[in-house]
């Protein structure tokens, strides 16, 4: 976990801004950025998606992208038996094959959190070591409609149940009302809400939902505006809205972390989640990432997908590798 | 001023859409004196798996359709063949060399094999079901049910009555169907492909691959979303290699037939992709 305590990240926050992180610094800041080159940006999102990844190449891609995976689960309607058999499927993907990959984590919804620990068992860890993390959605997620108190409460329940990561929204309204500062101080307060008594820290995502922000101008502000606020990770999505992840969008994500990271040395991990079904895409974001911020990036640590049916593709892929014919959806759990 | 012809661009069908191959292959289609007639697709494997993947979507819309409506769209579609009548008599005369009597016999065959077989959608279960006499105050009763998505490899020697004989009886049931033309005579197929687009029977019910049988025909044969293999014109193939391939996931198989009597109308080629459902229900409670 990249455990970056606030004190240092908001001296650094304060070191970039030149002042207080309040709107009118933040604004002066985050406007000037230089804008998106729209164009070129899908342009570049949509070369990169030419590659042909062909056999070996594709085999160790489809393992990685199984690997990076937060299986993700967040229904109305999910129940504890839902979520064991997520956990179950999450520990081993695919019962036929004893070699496919664990994935990083399982996504839940903080009230599921004891359910998921409880069912991970002795395989509830870090990914680096073949086990996996519990992520917690929080924060009135997915709207970010409530107010601080119950951002912060939701926050603490889900760490004080074992969750492993957060991944909180911010508040668009705020953001896009140009409420900078407000943005800056709620993502700054549940950073801190992810302490644990122990002294270590979750891992806090950062979910922008750029479906919402409109503009490419607003992600890229948004993302800076996250990154410097304190979260490990900035996400694209909630999946609850439409467009979710794009490969546009999370080009854009990646480069700021890319320049973030040439700026401070720091690094910060890129979730796009929400509409990546097939394995065909999913290995274009391999290929986006490993562009941007190189393949050292390709790690649980930097980089997820949020997924529920990614994972059936590419276990249905994967067994077309080994089984030299096309499987079935018959052959996958029905989820 | 003399014109400048307009070539038709002869695509696939797969979902309801008439797209290029995946490869971006085509093939020479040619008279039968040896005169170009048009380009075709040559499909690839992958056009084979899309096309099971559009099938299997469309299984459970069609399978669930009564079966007085699947007759009625199958019904239909003979009503615009018969409309499209000259287009095919055309395309038979070039693709077969044959005379125009002959090409209009053969749509006139495959038009009244359609509605031949639309017919028995309302009737085969009763024909093929049965009402099972137990030791107990039950009814017990067997009906068929679709096997899932088929995929056929056409007669290859005929245009379009080969296609019809082997496509139509597959329907009737409810199940989807994947379908591998002629490799010689694949443009008729392309246009019943284009009257069951513009018919009411659901997108994805009906893929129509053309190219090479013997390319396509183990990747479908294989497929492990594929319930049944029709073989009917897979007799110049390794078709004994296909069953082995089908045999490891169960799949129902039809074998290759040859001659003119080939696919000949059978209440048989229906009740081939079905299987049989047993329910027991109590009789009145007293």
């Amino acid at each position: 976990m990249s455990g970056t305590s606030l004190v240092t990240a908001r001296e650094r926050a304060l070191a970039v801004l030149g002042g207080e992180p309040d709107d009118a610094t933040l604004r002066r800041y985050l406007h000037g950025i230089a804008g998106v080159d729209a164009v070129g940006l899908e342009q570049r999102a949509a070369a990169l998606g030419t590659r042909s990844i062909k056999t070996s190449s594709k085999k160790w891609a489809l393992d990685k992208i199984i690997s990076l995976i937060d299986l993700t689960t967040l229904e109305g309607a999910d129940t504890p038996g839902k979520v064991r058999s997520l956990v179950a499927k999450a520990v081993n993907p695919d019962p036929a094959d004893a070699t496919t990959p664990r994935v990083a984590a399982v996504c839940v919804y903080g009230d599921m959190v004891p359910f998921a620990v409880d069912a991970l068992g002795g395989a509830h860890g870090d990914p680096d070591d073949g086990r996996i993390s519990v992520a917690a959605v929080a924060t009135a997620f997915p709207s970010g409609r409530a107010s601080l108190e119950i951002k912060l409460a939701d926050t603490v329940e889900a760490v004080a149940a074992g969750a492993d990561e957060i991944d909180m929204v911010i508040d668009r309204g705020a953001f896009l009302a140009g409420r900078y500062g407000l943005v800056f101080d709620q993502i700054a307060a549940v950073k801190e809400a992810c302490r644990r008594p122990d002294g270590t820290s979750a891992s806090l995502k950062v979910i922008l939902e750029t479906g919402e922000l409109v503009t490419y101008d607003n992600v890229r502000r948004a993302s800076w505006l996250s990154i410097l606020a304190g979260g490990d990770f900035i996400k694209t999505s909630t999946g609850k809205v439409q467009p979710a992840a794009t490969l546009p969008v999370t080009l854009l994500m990646l480069e700021v972390v890319r320049d973030w990271h040439l700026a401070t040395g720091q690094r910060i991990g890129v979730k796009p989640a929400g509409g990546i079904r097939a394995s065909k895409d999913a290995i274009k974001y391999l290929v986006t990432v490993a562009e941007t911020v190189g393949e050292e990036w390709l790690q649980p640590h930097l980089f997820r997908f949020g997924a529920s049916s990614l994972l059936n593709d590419v276990l249905l892929q994967r067994q077309k590798m080994t089984t030299g014919h096309y499987s079935g959806p018959d052959y996958v759990t029905i989820d | 001023m003399s014109r400048l012809a307009v070539p038709k661009t002869y695509k696939l069908y797969i979902g309801g859409a008439f797209p290029r191959s995946e490869s971006g292959r085509t093939y020479e289609v040619v008279s039968a004196s040896g005169a170009f007639l048009a380009n075709a697709a040559k499909a690839s494997r992958k056009d084979a798996r899309d096309a099971v993947v559009a099938a299997r979507g469309a299984v459970a819309g069609w399978a669930g359709a009564t079966a007085y409506n699947r007759g009625q769209v199958l019904y239909r579609i003979a009503e615009l063949l018969e409309g499209r009548r000259a287009q095919f008599v055309a395309e038979i005369e070039d693709a077969e060399g044959a005379t125009r009597a002959q090409a209009s016999a053969q749509v006139d065959e495959a038009i009244d094999r359609w509605v031949w077989y639309a017919g028995w959608a309302d009737k085969f279960a009763q024909v093929a079901g049965n009402a099972n006499p137990v030791a107990g105050p039950y009814f017990n009763i067997s009906v068929p049910e679709p096997t899932g998505v088929v995929a056929i490899v056409a007669p290859q020697d005929s245009s379009l009555v080969g296609l019809v004989s082997a496509v139509a009886p597959a329907l009737v049931a409810g199940n989807a169907v994947v379908v591998v033309a002629s490799e010689r005579f694949p443009l008729s197929a392309i246009s019943l492909a284009e009257v069951l687009a513009t018919s009411d029977v659901p997108k994805g019910v009906v893929n129509v691959l053309t190219g090479s049988p013997a390319e396509i025909a183990p990747w479908l044969a294989s497929h492990a979303d594929v319930n049944a293999l029709d073989l009917v014109g897979a007799g110049e193939l390794d078709w004994v290699d296909l069953e082995f391939a089908a045999a490891d996931t169960l799949k129902r198989v039809l074998r290759p037939e040859q001659g003119p009597d080939a696919a000949a109308p059978t209440l048989d080629r229906i009740t081939a992709f079905t299987e049989t459902k047993t329910v027991w229900h109590t009789k009145s409670l007293k």
